[in-house]
C-alpha cells in the first residue's frame, strides 16, 4: 500500500502532524500512526532497499532484513502502547517528541547505511532530551542537559568513528565493523554510550526518573535498545562485549537494590537487562545472538509495562519514592496485576516471555563452555528477580500501608497495561511466532522439564533470601552516587579553584604592577600610578569587547591574506 | 492528582485486608517452604540431568546457588551503600544542581 516507505517517517511525520490536531483527531492520529507502522513493517518485503545518490556517497534509508524488521515491529508496537497510555498527556511537546523519537529508533532499524544511522541516531538524542526536559519534574531541566551532553559526547565519538572507518575505505554500508581498526573502536565507544554500559551509564538513571508519568515509558524502549541493535549487527562475536555486558547486569543490580526512587529502580534495571543482551551479543554465537535479539523484544514491552504501572502510581498518587509508597494493591489492582505480570516476565518466570527469550542467553554460555559467564549470568538472573521481581512490586504495592488509597488510572492506562500484559504472557505461553521472527533457526527448547525446574529453584530461592534479608533492605531517603559525581561534583569544584587561583594571580599581578608603577611615578606616573592608565578597572563586558577586538585583529592579520587570496580577492 | 480517601484504620488485626492479617501472612510462608521443598524435590524425578561444568550438576544447585549468591548481592550492595549512599537532596532539592 504504501510502497517502500520506511515505516519511520510515518511516525515522523505524525509528529510534525500533532501541533496542529486536538481532541478526537489528536487520539486517532497518536493511536492510527503507529499501527501503520506496525503495518508497513509487516508488508515490507524481505530483502528489500531504496537507495539514494547524495554527495557521491550512496545512502540506503530502507534495508528490509529479518533483525531489522524484527526491531522495526517492536519499536512500532511500542510506539502504539506508549501513544495509547499517553493518550491524556497534556504537554504536546513530549507527545511530538515521543514520536519523533519513535521514529528516529525505526529509521536506524531498517537504516542500510552508517550515514543514515548517525542522522536519526542525533535526532533520537535530541528528542529523548526534550522528553525528559518536559517532564515537569523539579529536576527535569537539569537531568536533560546532562543527559544531552552525554549523548553528545556520543554522537561526537560515533561520528569521528564514521568518517574514519569511510576515509580508510571502509565504506559507508553499515554492517560487520568488528576491532580491527581504531575507528571501529571510536564506533563501538559511540554505540556503549547509548547502551548505558558502565562507566558511562550514570545517565539511564539520572534522567529517566525525571521526565512524565507516560515520558518514561517512551525512553525505556528506544534509546538503549537502537544500540543492542546496532552492536548486534556491527560487533557480534565481539569478545570485550562479553565483559561489558556482565558489569552492566551486576551494575543494575547493585545500584538497584540502593535505590529508593521506584522509576529510577527500574531505570537501573533497564542497564541489567541491556547486560544480558550485550554479553549475548560478545558470546556471538546464533543462539547467544538469537537470544540478544528476543530478549530484546520482549524486554522492550515487560520494561514498557513495569515503568507504565510506576507511571500509573506517580500519576495516582504525586509520589515516587518507595519510602513513601506501600499498601497500594487495595485500591489499584489492575495496576498491581500488571506490575507483576511485568516483574514475573523481567525475572524470566516459566510461561513470560523472559523466561523464553532470556535462556537462550545463558544456555548459549554454556555451549560454549564459558564458565565464569554462565556462573555470573545465573547469579545475575537471581539478582533480577530481587531487584526488579519483588522489589519493586514489594515496596510500591505490599510492604507496609502507607494509609493511601488512590484508584486505578484513567481506562486507557489500563488498556495499555492489559495489552502488555497480555504480549508478556502470550510470547511466553507461546514463543513460536517470536522465534519465526528471529534471525537464525531457533534450536532451542525452553520447556524442558529441567529447564523450567532448575528456573523455578533460582527465582524462588532468589525469593527467599529477599525475605530473609529484608531487614537490610530497609528504605532510605537515599541516592547513590555514580560516575556522574564526577561531572556533578568534581568537575565544577574544579573549575571554581581553577577560576579562584586566576583571580588570585589577577590581584597578585596588580600588586605588582602596583609597586612598579610607584617606583616608576617619578618619570610616568600618570601611565602606571595609581590613577594611571594601567591601574584603571574596566567592567568585565568591556574587557571581553578590548580582547574580541584585539583577538579579531590578530586572526585578521595571519589569516586575511589566505583568506582574501582564498576568495578571490588577492 | 486523583482524589484520595481518608486512611482507614488499619490499627486493629481483624479490620486489616486479608492479605496483609498475620494469619494469612502465616499461611503464605508456610505455603511458599512447602513450594521450595516441592520444586527442590522435583529435580529428583529427571533422568540423567545435564551438566556443563561440573558443580552445576550438584543436588539442588540452583536452589542453594540462587539463595547464596543474592545474599552475597544484598550483602555486598549493602556495604557499598555505606560508602555511596547520599541523602537525596546531595545535589540540591530535587536532585537539581544548586548554583
Amino acid at each position: 500500500m504504501l510502497g517502500l516507505l520506511p515505516p519511520g517517517l510515518i511516525l515522523i511525520a505524525a509528529a510534525a502532524l500533532l501541533p496542529f490536531t486536538s481532541g478526537r483527531l489528536r487520539d486517532t492520529v497518536l493511536l492510527a500512526a503507529p499501527l501503520l507502522a506496525i503495518a508497513q513493517v509487516m508488508a515490507l518485503p524481505a530483502g528489500a532497499s531504496l537507495t539514494l545518490d547524495w554527495l557521491g556517497e550512496e545512502l540506503v534509508p530502507l534495508r528490509v532484513d529479518a533483525i531489522s524488521r524484527l526491531f522495526g515491529l517492536i519499536f512500532s508496537i511500542m510506539g502504539f502502547l506508549g501513544a495509547l497510555f499517553a493518550l491524556r498527556q497534556q504537554r504536546l511537546a513530549e507527545l511530538v517528541a515521543a514520536f519523533l523519537y519513535a521514529g528516529s529508533a525505526i529509521g536506524v532499524a531498517f537504516a542500510g547505511d552508517l550515514l543514515t544511522v548517525f542522522v536519526y541516531w542525533e535526532l533520537m538524542a535530541v528528542a529523548s532530551a526534550l522528553i525528559v526536559w518536559s517532564g515537569g519534574m523539579a529536576g527535569s531541566f537539569g537531568a536533560a542537559m546532562r543527559y544531552i551532553f552525554v549523548h553528545f559526547l556520543g554522537g561526537v565519538l560515533l561520528m569521528a568513528g564514521i568518517i574514519w572507518h569511510i576515509v580508510e575505505g571502509g565504506g559507508t554500508g553499515f554492517g560487520l565493523i568488528g576491532l580491527a581498526h581504531p575507528s571501529g573502536w571510536l564506533i563501538l565507544a559511540g554505540f556503549l554510550i547509548n547502551a548505558g554500559a558502565w562507566p558511562l551509564s550514570s545517565w539511564v538513571g539520572d534522567a529517566y526518573p525525571e521526565a512524565s508519568y507516560s515520558g518514561t515509558v517512551f525512553l525505556s524502549a528506544f534509546t538503549t535498545k537502537t544500540a543492542v541493535y546496532v552492536l548486534w549487527r556491527a560487533f557480534p562475536g565481539t569478545e570485550l562485549l562479553i565483559v561489558v555486558g556482565l558489569i552492566m547486569v551486576f551494575y543494575g543490580i547493585i545500584y538497584a537494590l540502593l535505590e529508593n526512587d521506584m522509576r529510577r529502580i527500574l531505570a537501573y534495571s533497564i542497564v541489567n537487562q541491556v547486560g544480558f543482551m550485550v554479553t549475548g551479543i560478545g558470546i556471538g554465537t546464533e543462539m547467544a545472538l538469537n537470544g540478544a535479539a528476543s530478549h530484546a523484544f520482549a524486554h522492550i514491552i515487560y520494561k514498557a509495562l513495569l515503568l507504565m504501572a510506576a507511571g500509573s502510581v506517580l500519576l495516582q498518587t504525586g509520589r515516587r519514592r518507595c519510602s513513601e509508597l506501600g499498601g497500594l494493591f487495595q485500591s489499584m489492582p489492575v495496576t498491581t496485576l500488571c506490575a507483576i505480570v511485568g516483574a514475573l516476565a523481567i525475572s524470566a518466570f516459566p510461561l513470560t516471555s523472559g523466561f523464553v527469550s532470556k535462556s537462550m542467553i545463558s544456555d548459549a554460555a554454556a555451549h560454549e563452555h564459558l564458565g565464569l559467564a554462565w556462573f555470573l549470568l545465573t547469579a545475575a538472573s537471581a539478582g533480577v528477580f530481587l531487584h526488579a521481581g519483588i522489589k519493586f512490586p514489594w515496596f510500591v504495592f505490599f510492604q507496609k500501608d502507607s494509609g493511601l488509597r488512590p484508584p486505578d488510572p484513567p481506562w486507557h492506562m489500563k488498556a495499555a497495561m492489559i495489552l502488555a500484559a497480555i504480549l508478556c504472557v502470550g510470547i511466553g505461553v507461546y514463543p513460536a511466532p517470536l522465534y519465526a521472527l528471529l534471525p537464525f533457526e531457533v534450536e532451542f527448547a525452553p520447556y524442558t522439564a529441567e529447564h523450567v525446574i532448575e528456573m523455578l529453584e533460582l527465582l524462588l530461592f532468589a525469593g527467599l533470601a529477599f525475605f530473609v534479608l529484608l531487614p537490610l533492605m530497609k528504605r532510605t531517603r537515599t541516592i547513590s552516587l555514580d560516575t556522574d559525581f564526577l561531572w556533578r561534583r568534581v568537575g565544577p569544584a574544579l573549575w571554581r579553584l581553577g577560576l579562584a587561583l586566576l583571580t588570585a594571580a589577577g590581584a597578585l599581578g596588580g600588586r605588582l604592577l602596583t609597586s612598579a608603577g610607584r617606583l616608576g611615578s617619578s618619570v610616568s606616573g600618570r601611565v602606571v600610578g595609581p590613577q594611571g592608565l594601567f591601574a584603571l578597572t574596566l567592567e568585565t563586558g568591556l574587557t571581553i569587547l578590548v580582547l574580541t577586538i584585539a583577538l579579531a585583529a590578530a586572526l585578521w592579520f595571519t589569516l586575511g591574506p589566505d583568506l582574501m587570496a582564498a576568495m578571490g580577492g588577492g | 492528582m486523583a482524589s484520595q480517601s481518608p486512611p482507614p484504620d488499619t490499627s486493629a488485626p481483624e479490620q486489616k485486608h486479608w492479605l496483609v492479617r498475620p494469619s494469612t501472612i502465616r499461611l503464605l510462608w508456610i505455603g511458599g517452604i512447602a513450594l521450595l521443598v516441592g520444586v527442590t524435590g522435583a529435580e529428583l524425578t529427571l533422568d540423567d540431568p545435564h551438566t556443563y561444568f561440573g558443580a552445576d550438576g550438584l543436588f539442588g544447585f540452583n536452589a542453594w546457588y540462587g539463595f547464596l549468591t543474592c545474599a552475597a548481592m544484598v550483602v555486598g550492595a549493602k556495604l557499598l551503600g555505606y560508602a555511596i549512599k547520599r541523602p537525596d537532596d546531595y545535589y540540591g532539592p530535587d536532585g537539581e544542581e544548586t548554583r
